[in-house]
Parts: structure tokens; C-alpha cells; sequence
């Protein structure tokens, strides 16, 4: 069967899922953020697909900028990580919880 | 000339508001005495000046308004078709009863200064004074019942303030309470004859074109004896008639020249004046009864106050109880019909009262000085004080005379036209005012005896106030005078009573002159057109006038056509006068303080019963007090603490409530608020795929 | 075609099953390598779609420079495996919500999607190539592209100043701040 765009954007949308799956679920920060990088890449997936089903340049373009700050992203999450393992030596999110009432 | 007229209703309330302001910011003000009495009387005399002005160049009513002669300057109110302004009118009756109250008033201002001397409170009671001047006038002169209500309600409100001026005092705190209570359920009278004459006529005006008092015919049955009933409740509340006069001999925990403005002169008359002003809604056919209702109730509180004034043995009180028995013969002429006769009973009474309370002012004053005086009011201390007091001893004397209604004063003339007409509606077939007229007699021999009673122990016989001194400055209750410091310190204690000083005697001198011509204002009919004050209020030949007098009329014709049952009434009067202060002066100078107890012998347990002022203070106490106390601490204090605030604090409470639970959502784990933020995106994904 | 459609049906299940993959690994070494068979086969998809230059960019960026730093710093933390995790209702909740998501997409995308079935692939697409990228990013893109440069240097200062080791010793203290 020849894929039609829905085949793309349904695979889009199977890997945005899962991605949400696991930013709820994984208790490791570091694991947490992964899965904020598929539900990314996802939504590039999708853009894509639009960007050529349309013909223009915008989604492609799009695309192109989403990479480049998920990169400065990852980058600061990674450095807040870091600065949350040296205070606590531990990274589980489910300790990190002094903001609650 | 006319634009000056509103300043007849403007300078008091200036005087009032200036002594307010200045005493309430500077205590340099506040000791200014002379400044501040000089600028209050300025402020009663001036308009007394113009009312008298007014008075002398009188040729046809004038109306109006606060600012300048436009009676519809300033607008009260408005709403509908009922437009309420600020209006008055100078005719024969307001020009009347205006002259008094600035009259009188004004002598009255003027014995405060000397009498409030050293209080505390000096300003206070200079405002107080001028703003009840200021209601009574709007009472007076006021063109529509609104206007007259406001005056009403603020003489009324004055009264409490001034009753109460020593309020640290318990009792006398709670006596101003009980005269606003007692006034405020007339007024409710008041606002109910209010309605019904707007929705029966649609206006609230009371003379001049569409006025209630041109509109009299329009009135449909019920209206027309409810209206007048109801006027006469509220006035028995203001003018202290049964059943609504407790106030009164309380009100004595005030001042004494309070007591002599506000409950001898001025406040107590508004209720005569509400009656006489509305006159023609008394003299239809249906409110004939009413009539009757008017003379017997003033009948009975007449007999019934001079019955307990007997038995009194404190100054004040009899005098207070004299002006209940007074009022209700103001009221039996109402009653009769003979509107001009009360109103000439209110002003000579207004002489001879005042008289009589600034004389008793003058008498506690002299008695609070001996230190060795338990009660400056209790004439059973007093004795012999014509030797001590001159001026007051004669001014006394002349006004006991003039009340008692020896010929030739001024109280002969007014009550006796009283008896003589109420005598002639019976004549005229109307069977139940002979026993008014009976009632009558009765009253006026008990107040030629109290009366003289009260002068003899007071200023003749023996001498019973301890003479002792050296005894040291030990308290005496602050019944009567409100000295905080002693205002004599130069002379160290006194020992007998002196005279007082000349601001409190001249007004006393002026009153009593007036006391002794203000009669002459009245002669008796046998005179013919001799009765200056009738043709002055009722009109002269057919023109002027603004009573009606055509029920008075009637009753002249038949005394008239009786010539000598009139003679025969007038001398059977000068007996009863005479015969009583003779009895009186006999016992008590005979017998001194011991002619009580031949009274008390003689008349058994019945002088209990008069000395405890017949129980009504404590029927009405146990019979609509404890009630509505009961009623207010059970269920309404209940109601208000249980279902108001717990539906306040319930609200509250659920506040704080939703706020304990919702807190919860606040974890502090990240995973969580994106499992809402994920919850939420659902949702309303849902919603638009859905919707 | 049917290398095309074989293609696809290669890197969208090798794409779902890195993703899988990262979802279920314990060890976070070894989610990492699942994420980066996920990229991998996202490059292959791109490709597929005549994207030529986000498929290179996609794994040298994302594939070479992110995921190298994620393991770098999972090395760096020596972060050891989770333990095995329960079904608590958060966990069956999120799930669900994950499968509620998924299926709602779905139906939207069917709703887009429906009209351009035909033609999808025929044609050529022009901004696959590195000069049409480039066109763009220098005519219309201008100022995007120069407010990534911005936020590039904002993330390099940033993670510098989070990172660093927080001396108590040589710290600012008011006195010396004030020369």
C-alpha cells in the first residue's frame, strides 16, 4: 500500500502518544526528557508531512528552527539535571517535591 | 424684607453649627462661655426681632423658602408626582406659636448662661439649644407635613439629646431612651396620617392652593375620623397625653432649663398646634367622635397627672406633672372645638410654666450650693426661702397664682374659656362634655391646691434644710445641676441659700409680667369682639383668619343666648380657684410639712396609689416591654446569631473548606501537573471533536 | 513503489519500536540507544518524504550532538537502572490518556487528510534541497534565523551558569562586591 499522509501523521501521532506515556510514567529525570525530545520529533514528523503535502516551504522551515531550540533545551535541561543531581544525588522526580502545600 | 424671613429658620441652625464645629476643634472655644451663650441667644433673639417684624406688619399670609422668599427654593424631595420642598408660611397661628418659641426661647437661652455656668459641656448645650430652636421652627412654620415632620422628629431628637446631656449618668441616659421611644411611636401615627392624606388628596401641603386644609371635603369616610385619630395619637406621644406621657416626669433627669424650653413651652405644644393647624379635618361630621375621643383623653391625663403631682415631693416632678395636667386641658379645648382657646392656653402656659421651671432652676440652684443638702430638689428641705430668694419668691408666686387661674392673671383667663366651652357643647347636645367640664373643675381645685402646695413648703414656712457647715465637701448626687467643679470656690461653703445672679432673674421677672398680662389677649365673651386673640387667629369680620372657627361660633352663640350660666360658670371658677389656694395655704401654714400626712389620713391608701404614680410605669413595663424584650433576645437575637451569621460564617467556612481540599491538588511533583496539563488537553479535544 | 511503501513500513515500525523501546528500558543507557533507533529511522521517513537536508541535519543534530550529550551526562551521574515500578492509578491513568491522545489525533488527521491522497508523492518537492532551504532562510526566514543565533548563545550562557560548581568558599560576599 502506497502511504498515504495519513500513514505519516498516524505514525506521528503513535510517537507523540508514547511520548506523552512516558513523560507521565519514567521517574528518571534524564529519561523524562527523552521522551520530551520524541514527542519533538513527532510533531517534526508531522510538519513535514504537511510541508509537503502543501508544497510550501513553511512546515519545512519550521522544522528546521523546532530542531535547533530543542537542541538549546536539551542543553539547559541537561545543566538543571546536573545541578539538581549535585544538590540531592538523586534524580528521581518524585523527590523533588517542596513546592506541594 | 421678605427674603430676610429665611433667616428666621437659617441663623439657628448657623449658631448651632458654629458652636458644633468650633467647640468640637478648639478647646479654647470651648471656654469661651460668654462668646458662645451671647452668640446662641443673638441667634434666637434676632429671629424673635423678625418674626415680631412680621408680626406687627402682618396683612395677609406670606410664604417662603429656606433660601430667600421662594417657598420652592430648595427641593427635599421628589419622586412621582409628589414633590416635597422646603417651604413655610407666616399666618396668624405660625406667627403665634413662632413668637413664642423665639420669645421664650430666647429668655431661656439667656438663664442657661447663667445657669449651665462651669459645665463641661457648656458648648454642647448652646448647640443642642439652637438646633431645637431651628426643628421647632421648622414645626411651626413649615408649609407642608413634611417640613412640619422633620421639625417634629428633630424636636424630638433634640429632646434626647438634652434630656440625656449628663448621659454618664445611668438614669438619665435611660430616661432620654424612654422619651425618644415613646415619641417615635407617635410619629409612626404621624407617618400613618401622612399616607393616608397623600393617597387620599395627593398632597402633603397644608394650607394655600390644593392643600390638605382646602381639600378637607375630599376626604371619603374612613379617612376622614382615621386621619384626625391618628393626629391625635402622635400628638399624644409629643404633647405627653395618656397613653404615651411617661416621658415626661422623667425627662426631669435633664436640665432645668430643658425642662422648661422643651417640656414646658415649646416641644410639648407641637402636639396642640398639629391639632389646632389641622383643625377643619376635626370639625367634619365624621370626626365628630374624635372630638370626643380628644377631650376625654385630655380629661382623664389632666385629672390623673394632678392627682399624682399631690402626692410628689420633688420640685421637678410636680411641676412635670402639672404640665401633663395642663396639656390635657389644651386638649379638652381642642376637644370642644375651640382651637383658638388651646392655642391661648399654650401661650399663657408657656409663661407661666417657665416661670415656674426657672424658678425651681433657680431654687435647686441655691439649694445645691449647701452642702448639707442630701436632694436640691426634695421640698421637703426647702422652707422660708422667700427670706433668702426675693426675686425668685415673687416670681414664683405670681406664676402659682396665674396656674392656679386667680382672676386677673393670665391662667384665669385661658382655662376658664376652656370649662366654658367645653360646658357649652354639652349645652349644645353633645351630653358627654358636661362630664368633661365636671372633670375639668375637678383638676383645676387639685392644681390650685399642688400648686400652692408646692409654694408654701417651698418658700414660706419653716426653715428645713440643714444649717450645718464645716461638714467638708462630701458628694452629692448630681440630680439637677452639673457642676464638675464647684463654681463658687470664693465663698467656701454656703450655708443658706442666696439669690441668683441677674441673668437667672431678669427672664424670670419678664416671664412673670407676661404671666400676669398675656390674659388680657383673651377676654371672655361676655365683652363682645373683645377677644383680641380670637379675632387675631380666627378671623375678624369675615376675613383674615386661620382657624376655622365656625364650631366656635356655635358654641359663643349659645353661650350668648345663656348669658347667665356663663357668669355662673366664671364665678363657680374664681371659687374653685380661690377656695383651693386658700385650703392649701391654710393647711401647710398651719401645719407645715405635717399637712401631708393629714392628706395622707384623710385620703388612705388612695394617697399610694397617688404618690406611686399609679403604677402605669410599671404595667406598661411588664405588659410591652418585658415582651419585646423576650421576643428580641429569643428570637430575633437567635435568628440573627444562628441563621445571619451562620450563613455568613458558613460562607466563610466553605471557603476555607473548598480551599483545605483543593490544596491537595498541589503536590509539588512535576509528573503530576502534566498529567493535568495532558487531562486537560483531552478534555477539550474531546469537546471539539464532539461538539 | 512498493519499495517505497516497504520503506516506510521499515522506519515507522523501527521508529515505533525505538520509541517503545525508550518507553519500557529500566537502564536509561539503554533508552537513550532506543531513542537514537527512533532518530535514525525518523532520518529514514524524511527521506522517504524528499526532505533530503532535514534528514541530514535530523541525525547529525539530533542523533550525533543530543543524544551524545543525554548519554554524556547519564555516564557522568553513573545513573543506575530503575527498579521495577508498580500500577499505581497515576500510571493506568497516564496510559489511557496516552491512548485517548493517540486516538483523537487520529481522527482529526483523518479528517485533514482525506482529499490528498492521490498526488502525495507524485511531483517533485522543492525545499528538500540545501539551496532551497537556503533561499529561504535568507530572504523570508532572515529574522528567525538570526533570533536562533540569539537563542543558541542564551543557552550556552545558561547552561554554563546552572552548571557550574557553586564555590562557598570564594563566593561574592557584600564587601567585596562594593570596590
Amino acid at each position: 500500500m502506497e502511504p498515504t499522509p495519513y500513514y505519516y501523521l498516524a505514525v506521528s501521532a503513535a510517537m507523540f502518544g508514547i511520548g506523552i506515556i512516558g513523560v507521565l510514567t519514567r521517574k528518571n529525570a534524564i529519561v523524562v526528557f527523552m521522551c520530551v525530545e520524541l514527542m519533538l520529533n513527532a510533531v517534526n514528523l508531522s510538519l513535514v508531512t504537511f510541508s509537503r503535502m502543501s508544497g510550501t516551504a513553511d512546515g519545512s522551515m519550521f522544522v528546521f528552527f523546532v530542531m535547533c531550540v530543542a537542541a538549546a533545551e536539551a542543553v539547559v535541561g541537561l545543566a538543571i539535571v546536573i545541578a539538581m543531581f549535585r544538590n540531592r544525588q538523586d534524580i528521581d522526580i518524585n523527590n523533588f517535591n517542596i513546592f506541594k502545600w | 424684607m421678605e427674603n430676610l424671613y429665611s433667616l428666621i429658620l437659617l441663623l439657628p441652625f448657623l449658631g448651632a453649627t458654629v458652636i458644633g464645629l468650633g467647640g468640637f476643634v478648639s478647646p479654647g472655644f470651648r471656654k469661651n462661655e460668654a462668646g458662645i451663650g451671647a452668640l446662641a441667644t443673638l441667634m434666637v433673639l434676632v429671629p424673635f426681632f423678625l418674626v415680631a417684624y412680621a408680626f406687627l406688619n402682618y396683612h395677609g399670609p406670606i410664604d417662603f423658602g429656606l433660601f430667600g422668599s421662594d417657598p420652592k427654593s430648595l427641593q427635599w424631595m421628589s419622586g412621582g408626582k409628589l414633590d416635597i420642598y422646603f417651604g413655610y408660611r407666616l399666618d396668624e397661628l405660625s406667627l403665634t406659636m413662632a413668637l413664642i418659641v423665639t420669645g421664650v426661647g430666647s429668655l431661656i437661652h439667656l438663664y442657661s448662661i447663667s445657669y449651665m455656668h462651669g459645665d463641661r459641656g457648656f458648648y454642647k448645650f448652646f448647640l443642642y439649644l439652637n438646633l431645637f430652636i431651628f426643628a421647632m421652627l421648622n414645626l411651626v412654620l413649615g408649609n407642608n407635613l413634611v417640613v412640619l415632620f422633620l421639625g417634629w422628629e428633630g424636636v424630638g431628637a433634640c429632646s434626647y439629646f438634652l434630656i440625656g446631656f449628663w448621659y454618664e449618668d445611668m438614669e438619665k441616659a435611660k430616661a432620654a431612651q424612654k422619651a425618644f421611644v415613646a415619641n417615635r411611636i407617635g410619629d409612626f401615627a404621624m407617618i400613618c396620617a401622612m399616607m393616608i392624606l397623600y393617597t387620599s388628596l395627593g398632597t402633603l401641603t397644608i394650607s394655600g392652593d390644593n392643600s390638605i386644609l382646602s381639600n378637607l371635603h375630599l376626604l371619603d369616610g374612613t379617612a376622614a375620623w382615621l386621619v384626625p385619630l391618628l393626629l391625635f395619637l402622635a400628638a399624644t406621644g409629643k404633647s405627653a397625653q395618656i397613653p404615651l406621657y411617661v416621658w415626661l416626669p422623667d425627662a426631669m433627669a435633664g436640665p432645668t432649663p430643658v425642662s422648661a424650653l422643651i417640656h414646658a413651652a415649646t416641644m410639648v405644644t407641637s402636639g396642640i398646634y398639629l391639632i389646632a393647624r389641622m383643625g377643619g379635618a376635626y370639625l367634619t361630621p365624621e370626626a365628630e367622635s374624635i372630638r370626643l375621643i380628644v377631650a376625654i383623653g385630655g380629661a382623664a391625663t389632666a385629672v390623673m397627672a394632678a392627682m399624682i403631682a399631690v402626692a410628689q415631693n420633688d420640685i421637678k416632678k410636680v411641676l412635670a406633672y402639672s404640665t401633663v395636667s395642663q396639656l390635657g386641658f389644651m386638649f379638652m379645648a381642642l376637644g370642644a372645638g375651640a382651637f383658638t382657646t388651646a392655642i391661648f392656653h399654650v401661650m399663657t402656659h408657656a409663661f407661666f410654666k417657665a416661670c415656674l421651671f426657672l424658678g425651681s432652676g433657680s431654687v435647686i440652684h441655691a439649694m445645691h450650693h449647701m452642702h448639707s443638702v442630701k436632694d436640691p430638689q426634695d421640698i421637703r428641705t426647702m422652707g422660708n426661702l422667700k427670706k433668702y430668694m426675693p426675686s425668685t419668691h415673687m416670681t414664683f408666686f405670681i406664676s402659682t397664682l396665674a396656674i392656679a387661674g386667680i382672676p386677673g392673671l393670665a391662667g384665669f383667663f385661658s382655662k376658664d374659656e376652656i370649662l366654658t366651652m367645653a360646658f357649652m357643647n354639652g349645652m349644645n347636645g353633645s351630653y358627654a362634655y358636661y362630664l368633661v367640664w365636671g372633670v375639668g373643675m375637678l383638676t383645676a381645685l387639685m392644681t390650685a391646691f399642688y400648686m400652692t402646695r408646692v409654694y408654701f413648703l417651698t418658700f414660706r414656712g419653716s426653715e428645713r434644710f440643714p444649717m450645718e457647715h464645716g461638714k467638708g465637701h462630701h458628694d452629692h448626687g448630681h440630680d439637677d445641676h452639673g457642676h464638675d467643679h464647684h463654681g463658687h470656690d470664693g465663698h467656701g461653703h454656703s450655708h443658706t441659700p442666696h439669690e441668683s445672679p441677674a441673668l437667672m432673674t431678669i427672664p424670670l421677672w419678664i416671664l412673670a409680667g407676661l404671666a400676669i398680662v398675656g390674659g388680657y389677649l383673651g377676654l371672655p365673651g361676655l365683652i363682645p369682639h373683645a377677644h383680641a386673640l380670637n379675632n387675631w387667629l380666627g378671623g375678624h369680620d369675615g376675613h383674615g383668619g386661620t382657624i376655622d372657627m365656625t364650631h366656635y361660633h356655635r358654641l359663643e352663640e349659645t353661650a350668648h343666648h345663656h348669658m347667665a350660666v356663663e357668669v355662673g360658670l366664671i364665678l363657680l371658677s374664681i371659687g374653685i380657684a380661690v377656695g383651693g389656694v386658700l385650703f392649701a395655704w391654710r393647711l401647710y401654714s398651719k401645719h407645715g410639712l405635717k399637712g401631708d400626712e393629714m392628706v395622707k389620713n384623710r385620703l388612705g391608701k388612695f394617697y399610694t396609689h397617688m404618690s406611686n404614680k399609679f403604677y402605669v410605669d410599671e404595667l406598661y413595663q411588664k405588659i410591652i416591654i418585658d415582651p419585646f424584650v423576650f421576643l428580641g433576645r429569643n428570637v430575633v437575637m437567635a435568628f440573627d446569631k444562628w441563621v445571619l451569621d451562620g450563613a455568613v460564617n458558613g460562607l466563610g467556612n466553605l471557603v476555607l473548606f473548598l480551599g483545605d481540599t483543593l490544596k491537595l491538588l498541589q503536590t509539588g511533583l512535576v509528573s503530576q501537573y502534566a498529567l493535568m496539563v495532558v487531562l486537560g488537553v483531552v478534555a477539550i479535544l474531546t469537546y471539539l471533536i464532539v461538539a | 513503489m512498493e519499495l517505497q511503501s516497504s520503506l516506510f513500513w521499515l522506519f515507522a515500525v523501527l521508529g515505533l519500536a525505538g520509541g517503545i523501546g525508550l518507553l519500557l528500558n529500566r537502564n536509561p543507557i539503554y533508552a537513550a540507544l532506543s531513542l537514537i533507533v527512533n532518530f535514525f529511522s525518523l532520518a529514514g521517513l524524511y527521506l522517504s518524504l524528499q526532505a533530503e537536508f532535514l534528514a541530514i541535519i535530523q541525525v547529525l543534530v539530533y542523533a550525533g550532538a543530543i543524544m551524545v550529550l543525554f548519554l554524556f551526562v547519564i555516564m557522568l551521574l553513573n545513573l543506575k537502572s530503575e527498579d521495577k515500578s508498580d500500577f499505581t492509578p497515576t500510571r493506568i491513568l497516564a496510559f489511557l490518556l496516552g491512548i485517548a491522545f493517540v486516538a483523537e489525533m487520529l481522527m482529526v488527521f483523518r479528517g485533514v487528510t482525506s482529499s490528498t491522497e492521490s498526488s502525495f508523492l507524485q511531483g517533485e518537492f522543492a525545499f528538500g534541497q540545501v539551496e532551497q532551504v537556503g533561499m529561504e532562510l535568507m530572504t523570508r526566514y532572515i529574522f528567525p534565523f538570526e533570533m536562533i543565533s540569539v537563542v543558541l548563545i542564551a543557552a550556552l550562557v545558561g547552561a554554563i551558569v546552572v552548571a557550574k560548581k557553586y564555590n562557598y568558599e570564594n563566593r561574592n560576599t557584600n564587601e567585596e562586591s562594593n570596590s
